[in-house]
């Protein structure tokens, strides 16, 4: 908490260097978020049909599979890092470290089924 | 606040400012996350495991937004046109956010026209996307 002096309380608060990182890769996922969006929106409107082979056949190339583990990863980074800063701005007694570890839980479930999934119709094809 | 030798002044908050389109955008672009990292990525997430899970269960994810005809049904719109305009107001706040990072659209004038303008992008992309899904084919 510092050396006793203003200065070293304000030394022992301030930001540990890690603010930065965050704030940065918000910002970095947020833009390839919209590269990788733009795709799925423009490739699911191309789909000729919704039905599972049509789908399956699609995301089982290389140039849908890839970029949609891509996006998984880029999104939910994106809205792990967002609503880490929720939690933070609501959330200020112990249950806010129950909600940042639910949170992580969360966070990391969701991408290995997400990423279980894309690489099963990718490695199987649309065989099933 | 516990080690706070006196209290310390407050910024004026929400109940100081007069409401203003800029206000709007900025809780919106946080309600709008919280939104597409929950009902959003679930939704993702379900259609991607039934995907991969096989014919039956996708099936059931289909079925869950479709009636019999094929057509959408009523949860299928819902959450069809809802999570399609919040994610273009998240993206339009979103890309007024990089912006305003870089220190520029702080004037009045500019900050209320760019915050009013995310609206009409959310409207106008959702409305060019569903256009394109229903008469496109």
């Amino acid at each position: 908490m510092g050396t006793g002096t203003e200065i070293g309380r304000v030394r022992g608060l301030g930001a540990a260097k890690s603010g930065p990182h965050h704030w940065w890769m918000q910002r970095l996922t947020a833009g390839s978020n919209f590269l990788l969006i733009a795709w799925l929106l423009v490739s699911l409107g191309r789909l000729p049909a919704y039905d599972h082979a049509t789908v399956t056949a699609w995301l089982a190339s290389p140039l849908a599979a890839v970029p949609m583990a891509l996006l998984v990863a880029s999104v939910f980074w994106h809205f792990r890092l967002g609503l880490q800063v929720v939690i933070e701005d609501y959330q200020h007694d112990e249950t806010r470290v129950v909600a940042l570890v639910l949170l992580n839980f969360y966070a990391v479930a969701m991408t290995a089924f997400a990423v279980f999934a894309i690489l099963k119709i990718a490695f199987t094809g649309a065989a099933t | 606040m516990s080690n706070a030798k006196r209290a310390r002044p407050l910024s004026p908050h929400l109940t100081i400012w007069r409401w203003g389109p800029h206000m709007a955008v900025s809780i919106m672009h946080r309600a709008a996350g919280v939104g597409l990292a929950t009902v959003g990525a679930i939704l993702l997430v379900w259609w991607l495991v039934a995907l991969a899970t096989g014919p039956d269960a996708y099936a059931a994810f289909r079925d869950t937004f479709t009636d019999q005809d094929g057509g959408l049904n009523i949860l299928g719109w819902l959450f069809g046109i809802g999570l399609t305009w919040v994610l273009f107001q998240h993206m339009a706040s979103g890309i007024r956010h990089l912006v305003l990072d870089t220190g520029a659209n702080y004037e009045l004038k500019g900050n209320k026209r760019s915050a009013q303008m995310t609206w009409a992008f959310s409207a106008v992309m959702t409305l060019v996307f569903w256009a394109w899904l229903i008469w496109g084919k």
